[in-house]
């Protein structure tokens, strides 16, 4: 069963006089519960795809399909609303809102969403818990280490229970130390909740978790394989 | 749909403090900004209170009966009998505070040197001085003491005109209805000041029966004037007076007695909202960069909460909200310190050593602000509207963010 299906995904960028070429003709499809990387240099499409697999970003042409959802269909608003309860984001440079607590930064999508306080109380507790940051609720992102904001940001993603999580260089501000502790992380909420993670990165360390690797290079799928399992990894 | 209003509220509020400095100062603006708009404004009101409430007196009362064609031929023919029976309850009736019926005729007074033409008014002194419109200075001698009071009492302008002084003997001429000349020789009893020269140069007065008796119109009167607490308010309780009056009588209130007093007082009003506007215009200027800066410095913490799932509308709630805090706080201080500022001053503030000749335009040295509580009202409404319809760019612009270049910038 799919979680994403993406067909004949076209993107280009202008810059001055110059066009550059995001995604050049990608299809690709993502079974649900697996654990993909897109790699690739800087420029090579991977954020591109990610942003348009998760209705960040609209290509010129092609269709997405995300669950039953065809993207490609859905006014800005739409967008926002499939993103809110069906997509967990975790980005490169921890994004975290600074004016709320880790805990208030949790319980945000759930706000939005309308989860009723009780419940998302609990919720975020028990992601918190989960994540490794009991005790520190009542922080505010600058009072956290990088690696506990990503922890913060991670516990946001999986919070309201999305089947998948996109994650666009999750270690890339991390030590090697925090970057295999998130790692972890990913692996277990994959293997043992059945998300799907899509994450995009050129850090070798990531690559090796992942059971799928797709690699890019100006705007084009250059080689998609399987790897060993990521749990034998961890 | 549940709307997240928790988490907007929250977000708008804790933004709003996180520069504090700037805050601060957009702060001390909007209350000043509010602050000025309520305390000129009570300053222009306490100004042309007062000159409406010194044309009142002038007039006087805030309503007048007359016999229907008393305004066109103002002459002894168009008397009218005192009041009785259902007008005379509607008088003694709330708001009405006092009313007093007065004979009021054309006349010549001559001394033994001059003669002038005046207009005479036979007046109930006490009847008068509930109204406000005897003359409340009175420089030499003293007022008339009743009905029946045989005594005139003239400006200091006339007599001195007349080339007559307090004590001696003057005589009035006038017609009665019968078109025969009326006199009577009299006494002068009093000299009054009044702001005005003109004023003293007019109005003679004396007692009502004795004028009536001379003018042959004995139980009648030129006109009867009301008066109630608040001269604002006269549309609302005028009608009452009307309909007891009955039909013979014309009814009406100062409003149209003194087309020119109640166009200075709707004036005023109108001015007290462009001089709102203006002030809020300056100022929101500074509103919008605030906003402005607001946003361009969280332009990659929109965007995330975009990719989060958080909806352009909500978006555009947020920093609404933002500002509708900024303007309900600096709206509160405003007010506050506006009032307790002309609370301050209710003695009234002296402005004869910048204001020379005030009494021209019918004003006393002295100016009390007036605070309305509509005026309050109308400057909240005026910060609020234009506040949130200055907000309206930066916000629409923060909720069209692109979340994907929102989220690419450093």
């Amino acid at each position: 069963m799919s979680a994403i299906i993406c067909k004949e995904l076209c993107k280009t960028f202008h810059q001055g006089d110059q066009v550059i070429t995001g995604l050049d003709h990608v299809s690709i499809e993502i079974d649900k519960g697996t654990f993909t990387c897109l790699s690739g240099p800087s420029g090579s499409g991977k954020t591109t795809l990610l942003n348009a697999m998760g209705g960040l970003d609209t290509p010129d042409s092609g269709e997405i399909r995300v669950g039953d959802v065809q993207l490609d269909q859905l006014s800005r608003a739409e967008l926002a609303d499939m993103r809110l309860h069906n997509i967990g984001f975790v980005f490169q440079a921890y994004n975290l809102i600074p004016v709320l607590t880790a805990r208030e930064n949790v319980e945000f999508v759930m706000q939005v969403q309308g989860v009723g306080k009780g419940d998302r109380r609990r919720r975020t507790d028990e992601v918190l818990a989960e994540v490794g940051l009991s005790g520190m609720e009542d922080r505010l992102p600058a009072q956290l280490s990088g690696g506990q904001q990503q922890r913060v940001a991670v516990a946001r993603a999986i919070a309201s229970k999305p089947k998948l999580v996109l994650a666009d260089e999750p270690t890339a501000n991390l030590d090697s130390k925090s970057a295999a502790e998130l790692m972890a992380l990913f692996v277990d909420l994959n293997v043992n909740r059945g998300i799907t993670f899509v994450i995009a990165t050129h850090d070798v360390r990531v690559m090796g978790y992942a059971r799928r690797l797709i690699s890019m290079r100006d705007g084009l799928i250059i080689s998609d394989e399987a790897q060993q399992s990521h749990a034998m990894a961890v | 749909m549940n709307l997240p209003v928790t988490v907007v509220a929250t977000l708008a509020w804790r933004n709003l403090w996180r520069n504090y400095r700037r805050t601060l100062i957009m702060l001390i603006t909007i209350a000043l900004g509010v602050w000025s708009m309520i305390f000129m404004t009570a300053l222009m009101r306490g100004m042309v209170d007062e000159i409406v409430r010194n044309g009142l007196e002038t007039l006087p009362g805030e309503v007048q009966i007359h016999a229907p064609d008393y305004r066109r031929d103002p002459s002894i023919v168009n008397s009218m009998a005192m009041p009785s029976g259902a007008l005379l309850a509607a008088l003694a009736e709330p708001p009405v505070i006092g009313w007093s019926g007065r004979v009021r005729v054309p006349a010549v007074i001559s001394s033994e040197r001059d003669s002038r033409g005046v207009t005479l008014l036979g007046v109930d002194p006490v009847a008068e001085s509930n109204l406000g419109s005897a003359p409340d200075n009175i420089i030499e001698g003293r007022f008339l003491e009743g009905v029946d009071d045989k005594g005139v009492v003239i400006g200091a302008s006339l007599a001195r005109r007349l080339e007559t002084k307090l004590g001696k003997r003057i005589v009035i001429m006038s017609q009665d209805p019968e078109n025969n000349v009326a006199d009577r020789g009299a006494r002068i009893v009093g000299i009054y000041k009044a702001r005005l020269p003109s004023t003293e140069d007019i109005f003679v007065y004396s007692g009502r029966s004795v004028i009536q008796k001379m003018l042959k119109i004995e139980g009648e009167v030129s006109e009867i004037a009301v008066t109630a607490d608040d001269y604002r308010a006269v549309l609302d309780w005028y009608p009452a007076i009307a309909s007891a009056a009955g039909p013979d009588v014309e009814v009406l209130p100062w409003t149209e007695l003194d087309t020119y007093l109640s166009t200075m007082l709707r004036v005023q009003d109108g001015f007290a909202l462009v001089f709102m506007v203006v002030i809020f215009l300056a100022l929101s200027f500074g509103l919008v960069n605030t906003l402005v800066m607001a946003v361009f410095e969280r332009v990659r913490e929109i965007g995330l909460m975009q990719a989060l799932g958080m909806r352009p509308g909500l978006i555009l709630a947020q920093i609404l909200l933002e500002s509708l805090y900024l303007l309900f706080v600096g709206l509160g201080i405003g007010n506050i310190t506006a009032y307790l500022s002309i609370k301050s001053l209710e003695s009234g503030i002296d402005i004869s050593g910048v204001a020379e000749g005030m009494e021209m335009m019918n004003m006393s040295p002295v100016l009390y602000p007036a605070l309305e509580f509509s005026d309050m009202l109308m400057s909240t409404g005026v910060v609020i509207c234009l506040g949130l319809l200055a907000s309206l760019l930066p916000a629409w612009k923060a909720s069209q963010l692109d979340p994907v270049k929102a989220l690419a910038k450093n």
